[in-house]
């Protein structure tokens, strides 16, 4: 019962601060909307029973890619957003298509998954943190160093653009 | 019904002790820098100035709070709140100590013994850099801005390191709870050396100890790395624009992350609450020593007092002190007290080690902190972690 009262308030948070982060016009303020989107989406996997899951998301979206992002705008004082006027389609279909969308979606996760159990709250397997570093190093171990090697990629790929713009 | 009373019982009190030390620790912090620059330190308020942290609380608290008009108010007012919360609410997954019976109720001497506490602790750390960044942003300041440009680039340049020290030793320990992790310390090797982490044995965690104690320093902004409020550079860093109980919280939550660094030390590197050396071998009187010792002193200081109110001020004390050396050794509170009084000796020993070295050395240069930080602590914390991790799998 508690779980379920807290679900409904962190997913409430986390749909508001993610629509914040489409209206709010200053940089900064969307940029911590996204932080409250992280830090409720970490609850809801800690209510699952994902906690290493949990303390992986704060830990690497709200700790550090968004002090990075934050760190940039502030660097480059990124100011208020200007607004165009938007166009006569957006304002005419965007709201019915959105909300038609959203009914399809809704009507084909019902299609696909008729009889689906309740989820319980605390009942996710294998959301440990040995057993997730198991699971890592044994059935996705291939996938888990080619996304290394990806991200390495990544980063060799930054440093030379960097240095590229001091020469 | 039990749980909800006991928790709050725990929550009130570790809410006080930890705000009052809060504010004591300053006066310490004060007295020992005084006394390492040969002057007295606060001396007026009170016998010896024990009374200067409340009277800085009412000056503070009763001092104008000027909301400058170029800020970004929101933001501004958040700030201090965002920091000094989040350098707060670590306190809750730290055990103290072993159990308490009362009352036919028995409590671990913590608020929530999660089984991921470690990571808990560096989330909410790694969240603590908001509250200076923005403070620094929204005041509308040049000097404010660098300050929190400099603490965020710091904050996370830092955190690698810190986070890989503290891998180590759980490579040993097998857990992130902090409980377990403390659990796993105890016993002695050949009778006398403890099984502390950085004594351990496959891969002895002296080398991370120090690792994370030095980026424990950059975390929470102080020298030598408090680049952030540099007062040459940048009048006061990041909180330049605030007066009054922002500029307190700013205060409160570097305070504060000081001692969760050094809570968080002492459970996964120092042992914890288990002793230097076994009871056999007397450790359970090292408490009442040490208290009846500064009793004893007290009270020879009072007889033979120098200035006049020592005459009232220091038997008082010393009373107070034989008093406590009584307590540790009533034989049914021992195996409750025990253990928290060797967990509150070496976090206190830490936390005189950060005074010590802020009344030692000098501050590090912008680039000397980020060089240091990237081709030095973290290559070597990587190797730190790779030959522990070597060893662990070797042993067992």
């Amino acid at each position: 019962m508690i779980d379920l009262l807290f679900f409904g308030i962190f997913a409430a948070v986390a749909v508001l601060c993610a629509i914040n982060v489409v209206v709010q016009r200053h940089p900064i303020s969307s940029a911590l909307s996204l932080v409250g989107v992280m830090a409720s989406l970490a609850v809801l996997y800690l209510l699952l029973g994902g906690e290493f899951i949990a303390m992986a998301q704060i830990i690497v979206y709200a700790g550090a890619v968004m002090v990075l992002f934050i760190f940039v705008i502030m660097l480059l004082n990124a100011g208020l957003e200007v607004r165009r006027g938007r166009s006569w389609m957006a304002t005419l279909f965007g709201a019915p298509a959105l909300l038609g969308l959203l009914g399809v979606l809704a009507c084909l996760l019902v299609r696909w998954f008729p009889d689906s159990p309740i989820i319980k709250f605390g009942d996710f397997p294998g959301g440990t943190t040995k057993e997730i570093g198991m699971a890592l190093f044994t059935d996705y171990l291939l996938p888990f160093e080619v996304t290394s090697v990806l991200i390495l990629i990544a980063i060799l790929g930054a440093v030379v653009l960097a240095r590229k713009e001091l020469d | 019904m039990e749980f909800l009373i006991a928790t709050s019982i725990k929550l009130g009190l570790i809410a006080f002790v930890l705000l009052t030390a809060l504010a004591y620790i300053q006066w310490v912090e004060r007295k020992v820098i005084a006394h390492v620059q040969v002057r007295m330190g606060p001396s007026r308020v009170g016998p010896h100035g024990l009374l200067q942290p409340l009277a800085d609380v009412i000056k503070l608290i009763t001092k104008e709070g000027v909301l400058p008009p170029h800020v970004n108010k929101v933001f501004y007012l958040a700030a201090p709140i965002l920091a000094v919360f989040m350098a707060l609410i670590t306190i809750s997954v730290i055990p103290f100590g072993t159990s308490v019976t009362a009352l036919g109720h028995t409590t671990m001497m913590e608020l929530a013994d999660i089984n991921v506490g470690v990571l808990v602790v560096l989330a909410v750390s790694s969240m603590g850099v908001y509250g200076i960044a923005l403070a620094g942003w929204s005041s509308n300041n040049k000097y404010s801005l660098l300050g929190g440009l400099r603490s965020s680039a710091q904050m996370i340049s830092y955190e690698l390191p810190m986070s890989l020290a503290i891998a180590a030793p759980l490579l040993t320990a097998g857990s992130l709870s902090f409980r377990t992790i403390t659990n796993a310390q105890a016993g002695y090797s050949l009778g006398v050396i403890p099984h502390w982490a950085i004594f351990a044995f496959p891969a002895p965690q002296i080398f991370s100890f120090i690792i994370f104690m030095i980026a424990a320093f950059a975390e929470t902004n102080r020298i030598p790395f408090d680049l952030p409020e540099a007062e040459n550079e940048l009048v006061a860093g990041f909180h330049v624009e605030y007066s009054s109980m922002s500029f307190a919280a700013f205060f409160m939550a570097e305070y504060a992350n000081m001692v969760t660094v050094c809570c968080v030390a002492t459970l996964i590197f120092l042992g914890g609450w288990h002793p230097l050396w076994p009871a056999a071998y007397g450790s359970n009187f090292v408490a009442p020593l040490i208290f009846a010792g500064s009793g004893v002193i007290c009270i020879s200081h009072g007889i033979n007092y120098v200035r006049p109110f020592d005459r009232i001020t220091l038997p008082v004390f010393g009373v107070v002190f034989l008093g406590l050396a009584g307590i540790f050794l009533f034989p049914p509170l021992v195996p409750v007290l025990m253990p928290l009084f060797w967990f509150l000796a070496k976090v206190s020993f830490l936390l005189f080690v950060f005074i010590w070295i802020r009344a030692t050395l000098p501050r590090f240069r912008y680039d000397q902190l980020m060089s240091f930080a990237w081709k030095f602590l973290f290559p070597v914390a990587l190797v730190n972690l790779l030959l522990t991790g070597f060893l662990v799998a070797l042993v067992s």
